[in-house]
């Protein structure tokens, strides 16, 4: 059966202030949408709410994952159904380096589902760790860094990918995967996405700028404005967002989206 | 040129009193004849005879501390009924159940060059392997040593604590019972670790350690701590002396697990000489209360001392360490670092000071006091202090008490950790410099155990 996530009519705020209006979108096991918009918008509200950041509050929608009510989940759970995050921002673990991190993800979901389950043998962690870092082209020493801590922009990001390679999710949201990388990280980032596309995974993809989309090719494009979707279509959408920027969809729909 | 100051007038001077002590001090009921029985039983030579009665002396002129005194500003004594405590060593029908075997288990490497078991005051087991015997190791009880070795014993017990410090310096060396004597001749290098372990139970028991290098010598040394009952109300005080000769090379790990019910008190001291090298690892996982004074003094030219040390405390332990990293000679480097971490209503104390002593320069003195304070109720006081009297040194400190943040709860969380595997996960994390440090694989076993059981527990434990 295929996984979907369906948002509907998604309401959130964060520190009593309403950011999304009623977000309406379902992603598909397989797809690939394109989540753009104008700084402020609420996209990484969404990543967030989706996620179940303690901050966001949701104030009405519902968030269907599989079935279940994914709003009435804890994040640990929602990530066990199949749901990941790549992060814009990710914090830097003291202490903990990316291996140990990795397989306590792992462990935790193998209890999860069985309670009696020792958890990822040590080498065939260690062989799945090491293809997943070769299929993502990441330098064998990343997995004894503690985890962020002191890496670039590229490297943070290239890490969330390793993690999303490693946990295999069915919906992952990748939010602003692509800021603060040059042009070469860029393209590192984008073939580790592209690498682990296909079929098992749907993905939304969060991102301010259309060059991601170079990379990362979407079939569907939806536009972001004042905490709602206020426009969606094919792969051209982004290209004439490319051509015209933002201010034709700010003109056309100013009236309709609550004033901030 | 003299440069126009202006002084501020004082426009407000605040007073504060602290709240006077309530005057009635409780003692311990032992007396001089307690003393006099001791030795007795021990069957002391004479002069260790004499030193009990000189440090009984001591310990009666001596006041018991309050939170007036400096030192104990942070630490009540107040509740512990001194008058209830009987002297268990003087209790010949005591039968002290065997300290099970997981103590027994080597902390450092696969082989040991010698175990010792003291428990309820007695050896229980002990041998030493026969190569370290016929390099003139000695690595015996305290009491055997004392009959065996006097005249090692007599010049060195004493080198490093001296009754005089404190009352509980005074009671332990009135009322020791028994300890570890381990002596290590000139250049002889003990390549297998040596493991010591003193179980203490019934009312009260007293200890002392000492660790002899001679010039050129070097060994590992791992001692732990145990009760065996982890409700007994115990009284337990301790004196540890660690003498680092010249170009010498000690690593000692102290650990100390008591039980959730036992009252500590120690004065610890490492006298560290020229190029001779200390690291020192500490543990403190158990006790109701712990008040441990731990110094390292650098004596000689190019001495080296690195202090590591681990807590946790639960419920309503309370964990105070006092370090003092003293430089008496230039070109001397100490490197102190504690971590712990607290939950429920605990509360921990560190106080270091880095004293460097005029013309003791080209020293490098670090200390850095790391707190992670798990509940809203627990707290952790950290108090770092530097007294420098040389002008070509260098000493750095830091000291931080803080929390568990919940973007990292919540970024682990989104890797599908459920919230107590995310927090365990962190507290790992947090302790993981300290692991680095102690760099013993049985030992950081030990620990992470101790964490993970701390971290599975819920409410106060008892």
């Amino acid at each position: 059966m295929t996984t979907v996530l369906e948002i509907r009519n998604l309401h959130v705020s964060v520190a009593n202030k309403q950011i999304l209006n009623g977000v309406n979108l379902t992603v598909k096991q397989g797809e690939v949408h394109a989540l753009m918009g104008p700084n402020g918008t609420g996209k990484s509200t969404l990543a967030y709410a989706l996620m179940g950041h303690p901050h966001y509050t949701v104030t009405a929608g519902q968030v269907i994952f599989k079935g279940a009510d994914l709003l009435e989940l804890k994040p640990d759970e929602r990530a066990r159904l199949g749901l990941f995050l790549a992060f814009q921002y990710p914090v830097a673990i003291p202490g903990v380096s990316v291996a140990n991190f990795l397989r306590t993800s792992i462990n935790a979901r193998r209890r999860a589902a069985n309670a009696e389950d020792k958890g990822m043998p040590i080498p065939e962690f260690r062989k799945m760790l090491k293809s997943k870092m070769e299929l993502l082209k990441v330098s064998a020493d990343f997995a004894g860094r503690y985890l962020n801590e002191g890496f670039s922009g590229g490297e943070k990001k290239r890490a969330e990918i390793l993690q999303m390679a490693t946990l295999e999710p069915e919906i992952a949201v990748l939010d602003e995967t692509d800021s603060g990388l040059d042009i070469d990280a860029l393209r590192v980032v984008a073939d580790g996405v592209n690498a682990l596309m296909g079929p098992k995974m749907g993905a939304l993809v969060i991102t301010h700028y259309q060059r991601l989309l170079n990379y990362i090719k979407p079939q569907f494009v939806h536009i972001m404005l004042g905490g709602k979707i206020v426009e969606s279509g094919g792969p051209d959408l982004a290209l004439h967002l490319e051509e015209k920027g933002y201010d034709w969809v700010r003109e056309k729909y100013e009236d309709k989206v609550e004033a901030k | 040129m003299t440069p126009d100051v202006k002084i501020a007038p004082i426009k407000r001077v605040i007073i504060t009193t602290r709240k006077t002590e309530e005057p009635k001090l409780a003692s311990l009921n032992f007396t001089e004849a307690d003393v006099k029985a001791l030795s007795k039983i021990k069957k002391d030579p004479t002069w260790l005879a004499k030193r009990r009665l000189d440090a009984w002396k001591k310990f009666a002129s001596l006041p018991m501390p309050t939170l007036n005194d400096e030192a104990w500003r942070r630490t009540d004594l107040r509740s512990f009924k001194w008058n209830d405590v009987q002297l268990s060593a003087l209790d010949s029908k005591f039968k002290p159940k065997r300290v099970p075997a997981t103590y027994l288990k080597p902390l450092v490497g696969k082989e040991q060059g010698g175990q010792l078991v003291i428990n309820a005051g007695k050896i229980e087991s002990g041998g030493t392997a026969s190569a370290l015997k016929r390099k003139g190791v000695i690595f015996t009880d305290l009491l055997t040593a004392a009959a065996k070795h006097p005249t090692l014993v007599k010049k060195f017990m004493g080198k490093a604590v001296a009754a005089s410090e404190g009352k509980f310096a005074a009671l332990t060396e009135a009322m020791m019972e028994n300890g570890i004597f381990l002596y290590v001749p000139k250049k002889v290098e003990v390549t297998l670790p040596l493991h010591s372990i003193i179980s203490v139970s019934g009312s009260s028991r007293f200890h002392r350690i000492l660790v002899v290098l001679e010039e050129g010598a070097s060994v590992t040394y791992v001692h732990e701590l145990v009760s065996s009952d982890n409700k007994e109300k115990t009284l337990h005080t301790q004196i540890v002396e660690l003498l680092v000769g010249k170009n010498a090379n000690l690593k000692f790990v102290e650990l100390q697990s008591l039980g959730m019910s036992a009252w500590n008190f120690t004065h610890e001291r490492a006298r560290v000489g020229k190029d001779g090298k200390l690291d020192w690892i500490f543990s403190a996982a158990g006790s109701h209360l712990t008040k441990n004074f731990s110094e390292i003094d650098l004596d000689g030219d190019g001495a080296w001392g690195r202090m590591s040390g681990f807590y946790f405390a639960e419920g309503d332990q309370h964990l105070d360490h006092d370090t003092q990293q003293n430089h008496n000679a230039p070109h001397t480097t100490s490197d102190l670092l504690f971590k712990g971490a607290l939950r429920d209503q605990s509360r921990s104390v560190w106080q270091g000071m880095i004293h460097v002593a005029p013309g003791a320069q080209k020293t490098d003195g670090y200390q850095a006091n790391r707190n992670l304070v798990l509940s809203k109720a627990a707290r952790a006081d950290s108090i770092p202090g530097l007294e420098i009297m040389a002008d070509d040194v260098r000493c750095t400190h830091g000291a931080t008490v803080g929390q568990l943040e919940e973007e990292h709860i919540f970024y682990l969380m989104s890797r599908g950790m459920p919230r107590s595997e995310a927090e365990k996960v962190l507290v790992d994390g947090f302790f993981d410099p300290i692991m680095q440090r102690i760099a013993f694989e049985g030992v950081i076993t030990r620990l992470k155990k101790q964490i993970l059981q701390k971290m599975s527990e819920s409410g106060s434990g008892e």
